[in-house]
């Protein structure tokens, strides 16, 4: 047991440090894209919204954007560097060693799990400049923000260990995760959308993910809290099993 | 005390390639032991079956008495394994290369600081701990490869071809090391393409044909196999070689031919009947490369 926290351990201090090191590839990025969506939509476009729920609008659209960069931070962390470990084959480092899939998929997870966390803090950071966002529920924001990134993250590892090219890396983030991140309200509540819109939009995990963040702060949420917490957490265990289970038989890892 | 045990292992792959039909090898712990084949014969099929990256079809293998199938935890702690090609990753630091593989088997960093310390030192590398891998040069990575495989200190180490187009003094280097390992107790597996390096360093060998083993002996018992011998004689002048239609010679150079004897034939008729003839000869040496022709004369058949 020790020995594989030990690996575990290992796995994640080189993890960190990549992406440590390549922090202007890394950690920067996301803080310039979401200035300039606060600059955008928060200051120039914001100004003639006015308030949304009570909330001044430059307000409303910071937990969607602390989100929105946490997602992709913690998805493309796993996925690339995973991939990468593949194409490079120093997957079989790991694969040689004595080391669990447990704690292959574990040290992982966990480092994409931090540059989630720690983008989204500088997305925080830099939001405090234009906005003065309010904590209504510390405990909401952290288990919201905690469980995303980690479900985002075992999705990253989905995604890696079936990519066979760079293209696989980022189709699914492309096509399918940032149309739903867009329309997950991040810049506006579904209660100001038509009726069918406001039932097609409940079809989008996002949008109970960034509902619930955004109840952390300000205490409002478009759609049933638990219901939310409940979808996260049966997503993640799901993850976690079919995971395990194709890094135990090796797919798209051993011949 | 077997090192290696593998049984009945066979290998197809999901395009329907056979790989490997019922292969037998057994190596005795402290064994050099070569595992020669052509290119597609199989060798780094069972090397990714001991080592966890290919998935076997049917056999079985066991490393040190632990049996892949039920332990293989533990039999991946028995072994190192240095691939074909390099496999790090090319940005990451020397050192930080090969703490991270130590902890990958569970060894805490400061014990595999002490370790990688002594590797690189050994090795000729501690200059460079601080330097990317992509910055050594070929040789050099190389022998990353050789202290990353022993940071956990393996009682087998597995070489899939480790001198593939390094320069001969770096193989030759690499021999030694690989010498004093095998000295040191360690069992080692190779695979090559250099016959000579079997010669050199091997004591058993396992001949592969198409996923087949072909033979398998003490690799002395491999060369006696050998029923003729070529040497090479130089000769001070070339002249005419009339009355030599017994022997089979080829002329090399103006200096030089070659002449194909007997195992059991002495060779001082033969020089006699060259002095005889007016030759000076200045040298006369074994070809070498015995253990190449026998290999290729196995494929054949």
């Amino acid at each position: 047991m020790k020995k594989q926290w030990i690996a575990f351990q290992a796995i994640l201090n080189k993890e960190v440090t990549r992406f440590v090191r390549i922090w202007s590839q890394t950690l920067l990025p996301p803080v310039i894209t979401q200035m300039l969506y606060f600059l955008i939509f928060g200051k120039f476009i914001g100004s003639r919204i006015g308030n949304i729920e009570g909330v001044d609008y430059m307000a409303f659209i910071v937990p969607g954007l602390v989100m929105m960069a946490v997602i992709n931070s913690a998805y493309v962390n796993v996925v690339s560097s995973f991939f990468s470990a593949k194409f490079q084959r120093n997957i079989e480092e790991m694969l040689v060693a004595p080391v669990s899939s447990w704690v292959i998929m574990a040290g992982y997870v966990s480092a994409g799990v931090l540059r989630g966390l720690l983008v989204g803090f500088l997305v925080f950071a830099v939001s405090c400049f234009f906005t003065r966002p309010v904590i209504h529920s510390f405990f909401m924001i952290f288990i919201f923000i905690l469980l995303t990134a980690v479900l985002f993250s075992l999705g990253g590892l989905l995604n890696g260990i079936f990519s066979k090219n760079f293209d696989d890396v980022s189709i699914f983030p492309t096509f399918v995760l940032t149309p739903l991140i867009y329309l997950g309200g991040v810049f506006y509540s579904i209660n100001h959308l038509p009726p069918v819109w406001q039932h097609i939009s409940r079809l989008n995990p996002i949008l109970y993910m960034v509902n619930g963040f955004r109840f952390g702060f300000y205490g409002l949420s478009d759609v049933n809290l638990f219901l939310s917490l409940g979808l996260l957490i049966v997503f993640i265990f799901g993850l976690i099993l079919i995971n395990f289970r194709l890094l135990e038989k090796g797919v798209g890892l051993k011949n | 005390m077997k090192a290696i045990t593998i049984q009945n292992l066979s290998k197809t792959y999901a395009n329907g390639t056979r790989a490997l039909t019922e292969v037998n090898i057994e190596v005795e712990a402290g064994d050099f032991f070569a595992l020669l084949g052509a290119n597609g014969a199989g060798k780094t099929t069972i090397i990714g079956i001991l080592t966890g990256l290919v998935n076997k079809t049917a056999g079985k293998a066991v490393i040190y008495g632990h049996n892949i199938d039920r332990e293989f935890e533990a039999a991946k702690r028995m072994m190192g394994v240095v691939p074909q090609e390099f496999n790090f990753n090319m940005f990451e630091k020397i050192q930080d290369i090969l703490i991270t593989q130590a902890g990958y088997y569970g060894i805490e960093r400061s014990a595999a600081l002490t370790e990688a310390e002594s590797l690189l030192k050994r090795l000729g590398l501690w200059e460079k701990r601080n330097h990317p891998a992509r910055s050594l040069s070929g040789g050099m990575k190389r022998r990353l490869m050789i202290a990353r495989a022993l940071v956990h200190r393996p009682q087998l180490l597995i070489l899939d071809e480790p001198t593939a187009g390094v320069d001969v003094e770096l193989r030759y280097g690499m021999w030694d090391y690989l010498k004093q390992l095998n000295q040191e107790g360690r069992t080692i597996l190779l695979t090559t393409h250099y016959l000579e390096e079997v010669e050199q360093l091997c004591r058993h060998a396992a001949m592969i044909k198409e996923g087949k083993i072909i033979k398998h002996d003490a690799v002395k018992n491999l060369v006696k196999m050998m029923d003729r011998e070529t040497y090479v004689v130089a000769v001070r002048d070339m002249r005419e070689l009339s009355g030599f239609e017994e022997y089979n010679l080829t002329v090399v150079d103006s200096h030089s031919f070659e002449v194909e004897l007997n195992r059991t034939t002495e060779l001082d008729p033969f020089l006699a009947k060259l002095k005889g003839s007016g030759f000076v000869i200045t040298d006369i040496r074994p070809k070498g490369h015995r253990l190449e022709k026998l290999f290729l004369d196995l494929l054949k058949k």
